[in-house]
């Protein structure tokens, strides 16, 4: 008799990718849809039952086909990685609802099958990386997610966004080919592949072969750094958010730079942390500097961009800033915030993308110069938008303050209360662009193109209040974001293997 | 019902009867009943809370636990008291007041008015009740939120702009100092909950203790000290009844509350007193009294000239903080109470005037006293407030203060208010001499033409008359307030 809950790493890899295949095989959008709408819903039942299993008895070591590690491929899961499975399936459950309308009126009837096939197959990717303990394996995921998302991004209806599917393509290349050499540099220096296994021999190597470790962190660490979007490597970004069909935008937003950031967060506190130290390079100084660049001059951009999706795209990497500033921090304070806004920022943004993408759905624009008293128009989604970017700026009793509490208090113990003034001001910039859109939406006269418009059907208009909900609730009850975040940054801080 | 659960129904009535009121919003008369009703109801609760208080029991109410030591709670102390009862009362009588006057001047968005006055009220309630600096801070930023479209009512270019002003500064100064602030003492003390003596005694240095006062003076945004006090003539584009409600009362109150409650349950008055930090409050404080009131003697706009009025009154709350003495502490929290009657007196005076005559210059004014006998009577009583002159419960304020300052021998303290009554006097007793004595520009002018004997609707003239009775009343029965603010500081 098999025990389906000891084979619940593997399915959550399995189950979607079957799907995927399946779904390639359809030449019917509804089918297509039905099937992926099971496959959506069931993921996050599997990642909570296997998050509770892993906080309740340790982390859980799967091995495929019965090899021992680190001969055979290692799945293992402990709560770092069982919360970020949680996140990115329950963001695709919450999305595929919204998809149903929005993909019928973005794109042509005959792509709704292949729409599902390749969302399907870069979910696939984004949960393996995120469930493997080998480091090649997530290599292999990786590639899984971005070739997918490639064809997803192309599939906008803007003729630009084939370039920016191109863009993306070239960056995304690259910054695989990096991650894959820094593999092989220390492949070459310990002989393993195994995430445990590496942390263990890291040590050792690094005292044989210094320069060759350093020279695989180092590409590593840049390699990841293109896929999460750090600044600078962030030019392929917001082309490809604005570009992308909405459905599309929300996801990568809320899950695939959040997936990303996961892999650093593993390379630095799992395997470097505990094995050389962050003391073998000034990687943590660099990601602090580069993180507050981020903020500011994103943000900055992000003032003047009058494109919803381009705005809020700029704001994801200023976003992204606040993640790596925490990891850059790397007390067990700031890693709390760092971790929980990976949670947060998937509320607030793909919140926004996703009121945004209510709104290409009934006006056809995203541009501000056209959306004048929108909020008269539509009044439910431009409330769930204001919620989400009330979350956005950091205020009290949204989840955007309590990432901002922990970062704050990170870096005023830290030693650094230059920084926790320059990340509670940073506030402002967030308060001006998102100010901006509220008050053309909500005070200005409405525009006469805008008659007619209203609310999305309750398919759209569902998950956009469940994630505004969300925006209020766990910023007033965190004990499952924020509380199970102290746990990890507690086991990550302490150096312990996973 | 015990004292735990009026405090949850004072904190929960504004917030249901905006619900209320937005269901309602399309048919006025049931809509203007709600509100009536829910400001009576919420005056009425926390009335029945001032026995309870006064007896010494201190319900509190714990709704969640944000992060370790961070939880949004409520308890209730005298101060917070003092506070709830001035804002209801007025709400009930500025309830009123704004019936009139948006329907005598015909002014749109009727609906979304009214429930953004009751989330206003409820933001208030909570500040006044939070029983800690996080559970304050977030009714503070609810409160900069729920007054914006009270603000831009107007929603023309001007409005909007005035709205900038207003958030950017409110929520700019405290998301930069105020919030720093707050995480600041939290990794110093540990904790962030309201103490009667401080938090913070023998926790910080000297040097640290100005720098938290530094940031809190200014980061609360909403005190208006100077140079942080231009959002408050900008947020004049409101209408009267706004700026009366929340500019005169509610939103710069709660800045001062604040201020107020920071300095008594936070740092405490002992330790900053001991940490020798009295005399550059006085100097900020005091300095921004006299010059908010030299700006006031030139202003020619009736509206602007109270709005700077109300910076250097601010400022006098201040400056009882500032003098770190019991009693002119005492004098602070009786202040709040006395300045929001008379304030909201003279803006419900000046909006008086508009409804009736469409008039908004002092120099147009001439005469004005025989046309409107009642709204300028009341005027004269306010102004008599602002003044500090008895019979008015802004004597009070002012006599404790003062009190303070020669027993702790501040003699700058001394100074500025001696000075600062001369200008005040200034810039009130002139339009009372133009109001009553002066001959009219235009003879029989506008006001014959809407009857009423140029006063204007009833329910304007009625709330006036009240507020400026009370006006005089605090001054002879000053019992409640004067209780709740001696309870404060521990006195019987």
């Amino acid at each position: 008799m098999i025990d389906p809950l000891a084979h619940l790493p593997v399915l959550l890899v399995v189950v979607p990718l079957l799907a995927a295949v399946f779904a390639g095989f359809l030449r019917n959008g509804t089918v297509a849809f039905a099937l992926s709408l099971i496959v959506n819903w069931a993921l996050p039942a599997m990642a909570i039952v296997l998050l509770a299993q892993v906080l309740s008895t340790g982390p859980v070591s799967y091995h495929i086909g019965g090899w021992e590690p680190p001969w055979g491929i290692e799945y293992r899961v402990d709560a770092l990685n069982g919360f970020v499975l949680v996140l990115v399936s329950v963001v695709g459950a919450l999305i595929m609802p919204f998809a149903w309308r929005s993909v019928r009126r973005e794109l042509e009837p005959d792509r709704h099958a292949w729409f599902y096939c390749m969302y399907l197959l870069c979910l696939t990717g984004l949960l393996g990386m995120v469930v493997t303990g080998d480091a090649f394996n997530a290599f292999v995921f990786m590639e899984i997610s971005s070739l997918s998302t490639y064809v997803l991004i192309a599939l906008g209806r803007d003729r630009r966004a084939l370039l920016a599917a191109f863009q993306y393509l070239i960056m995304g290349t690259i910054g695989a080919t990096f991650y894959v050499i820094g593999i092989g540099l220390l492949y070459l220096a310990t002989g393993t592949l195994n995430m445990m296994d590496l942390a263990g021999r890291l040590g050792d190597a690094a005292a044989v072969q210094p320069r060759t470790v350093v020279t695989g962190l180092a590409f590593l660490v840049v390699g990841i750094s293109l896929k999460l979007a750090l600044f600078p490597l962030s030019a392929w970004l917001p082309a490809a958010y604005a570009f992308a069909p909405s459905v599309v935008t929300i996801f990568l937003a809320a899950t695939a730079t959040k997936v990303a950031i996961y892999l650093l967060i593993r390379l630095l506190f799992s395997i470097v942390g505990p094995s050389v130290g962050f003391a073998v390079s000034p990687v943590a100084e660099m990601i602090i500097g580069l993180s507050l660049i981020a903020i500011y001059v994103a943000s900055l951009i992000a003032v003047f961009r009058l494109d919803l999706k381009r705005m809020l795209a700029y704001s994801s990497l200023a976003q992204i800033g606040y993640i790596t500033m925490g990891i850059g921090i790397a007390n067990q304070a700031a890693l709390t915030g760092g971790i929980v806004h990976l949670v947060n920022h998937a509320i607030t943004k793909a919140g926004l993308f996703m009121a945004v993408g209510c709104i290409v759905c009934r006006t056809g624009t995203a541009s501000l110069t056209e959306l004048a008293g929108i909020g008269r128009r539509m009044p439910l989604t431009m409330a769930a938008f204001t919620i989400a970017g009330l979350g956005l700026i950091g205020a009290p009793g949204t989840v955007g303050f309590i990432s901002k509490w922990y970062l704050v208090i990170g870096a005023l113990k830290d030693g650094a209360p230059w920084l926790a003034f320059v990340i509670a001001s940073s506030s402002l910039l967030t308060m001006a662009y998102i100010g901006h859109v509220l008050e053309v939406a909500w005070f200005r006269p409405t525009a006469l193109a805008l008659a007619g418009v209203n609310d999305p059907p309750l398919s759209m208009l569902l998950p956009l209040l469940a994630l505004a909900g969300a925006t209020i609730w766990f910023g007033l009850d965190t004990s499952w974001t924020a509380g199970i975040a102290s746990r990890i940054a507690d086991g990550l801080v302490g150096g312990a293997a996973p | 019902m015990t004292a735990t659960e009026l405090l949850t129904t004072a904190l929960v009535l504004p917030f249901a009867g905006a619900g209320v009121i937005a269901v309602l919003a399309r048919f006025p008369n049931p809509r203007e009943t709600a509100t009536l009703l829910t400001a009576s109801l919420l005056c009425l609760a926390v009335l029945c809370l001032a026995d309870p208080v006064l007896a010494g029991a201190r319900p509190a109410l714990r709704l969640a636990q944000v992060a370790p030591g961070l939880a949004v709670a409520f308890a209730l102390e005298p101060l917070g008291l003092l506070f709830a009862l001035v804002a209801s009362v007025l709400w009930l009588v500025t309830s009123v007041y704004s019936i009139g006057y948006m329907r005598a001047n015909r002014e749109p968005r009727q609906g979304g008015y009214a429930v953004f006055f009751a989330l206003a009220i409820g933001s208030t309630i909570g500040a006044a009740f939070a029983a800690n600096l996080f559970t304050l801070f977030l009714f503070y930023e609810l409160l900069t939120v729920v007054t914006y479209p009270l603000v831009t009512h107007k929603r023309d270019a001007a409005a909007l702009r005035g709205g900038r002003v207003y958030l950017l500064m409110l929520l700019g100064s405290s998301l930069v100092l105020f919030l720093p602030a707050i995480i600041g003492i939290w990794v110093l003390a540990g904790t962030l909950d309201f103490t009667p003596g401080g938090i913070l005694a023998g926790k910080a240095s000297p040097a640290m203790l100005s720098l938290l006062v530094l940031m809190i003076l200014f980061g609360v945004g909403k005190a208006a000290l100077m140079p942080l006090h231009f959002w408050l003539p900008a947020a004049m584009v409101a209408p009267t009844p706004v700026s009366a409600l929340l500019h005169a009362v509610a939103v710069v109150k709660t800045g001062v509350f604040c201020l107020v409650k920071i300095a008594v349950m936070i740092f405490g008055i002992e330790t900053l007193a001991a940490a020798g930090q009295s005399g550059w409050m006085t100097w900020v404080a005091g300095g921004t009294v006299i010059v908010a009131s030299l700006v006031a003697l030139r202003q020619d706009n009736l509206k602007r000239m109270l709005a700077y009025s109300t910076v250097s009154q601010l400022a006098y709350i201040v400056l009882g903080v500032a003098i770190l003495a019991p009693i002119s502490l005492v004098g602070a929290a009786v202040h709040i109470a006395g300045h929001a009657v008379s304030k909201i007196t003279l803006f419900f005076a000046a909006g008086s005037i508009y409804t009736a005559h469409h008039l908004t210059e002092i120099s147009e004014l001439n005469g004005i006293g025989r046309r409107m006998p009642w709204t300028m009577g009341a005027f004269a009583i306010g102004a008599l407030g602002m003044i500090g002159l008895p019979p008015t419960a802004g004597f009070l304020g002012k006599w404790f203060i003062l009190s303070g300052a020669m027993q702790t021998a501040n003699w700058l303290a001394v100074g500025v208010i001696v000075v600062s009554t001369m200008l005040n006097a200034g810039y009130f007793l002139p339009i009372l001499y133009r109001a009553f004595f002066l001959p009219d520009a235009d003879g029989a002018g506008h006001g014959a033409v809407r009857g009423h004997g140029g006063e204007a609707p009833w329910p304007i003239v009625l709330s006036l008359v009240v507020t400026a009775s009370v006006t005089l009343g605090l001054f002879f029965v000053p019992g409640l307030p004067l209780a709740l603010a001696k309870l404060m500081v521990g006195g019987s």
